[in-house]
């Protein structure tokens, strides 16, 4: 079996995007690949414990995604990190900016990473941004 | 998904069938058995439900 590297960069925060990030990294992951995922900008808060930010919806699929029972996107991304040994790494500077210790973040949650470390990371395999 | 975690808990030789309406799952699933390598013992529909029997093989 090939292994690939995969990395996914995830900046937004809507419903659409992070589904489709999250399905990329628990696909990817299952499937014997080697998975990083970046969480900075507007995709960090709704990985700090206790958060209740809901995404927003950009389109039709975002509100039939949240009417049907869909696998949530967080749900998807602690899949990819404990069936397919993903790490999902949030932005240092977003970690910064939001004034977050690695207490405040749940636990599937590696350490934070800088973007010079993940793009040297991301420089062989696919990468992917959502 | 629901069945890749419980394969991670099932011992080698072990046979799971999974039961999927989801038409997604016909495609998705052989395809991933394939690729991790496991056995697809058994494929059938049966009232609109999709039965897939699996064998972890390692």
């Amino acid at each position: 079996m090939a292994t690939e590297k995969i990395s996914v960069m995830v900046t937004s925060n809507k419903r659409e995007q992070l589904q489709m990030a999250a399905m990329v990294a628990s696909v990817g992951a299952v499937s014997g690949n080697d998975v990083s995922v970046f969480l900075s900008m507007n995709s960090l808060n709704f990985f700090v414990k206790g958060s209740s930010e809901q995404a927003t919806t950009e389109g039709h699929m975002g509100k039939l995604i949240e009417e049907k029972n869909v696998p949530d996107f967080k749900e998807l991304f602690q899949q990819a990190v404990e069936y397919g040994d993903a790490k999902i790494f949030p932005c240092s500077m977003a970690v910064d900016i939001l004034g977050l210790g690695q207490d405040d973040l749940e636990a599937y949650i590696s350490e934070p990473m800088g973007l010079t470390s993940f793009l040297s990371d991301a420089s062989e395999g696919q990468v992917w941004h959502f | 998904m629901e069945l890749i975690g419980q394969m991670k808990l099932a011992e080698v030789g072990d046979e799971l069938e999974v039961l999927s309406t989801d038409k997604g799952s016909a495609d998705d699933i052989p395809e991933w058995i394939n690729k991790v390598g496991h056995e697809l013992l058994d494929s059938f529909e049966e009232d609109g439900v999709l039965h897939l029997v699996v064998k972890k093989t390692k």
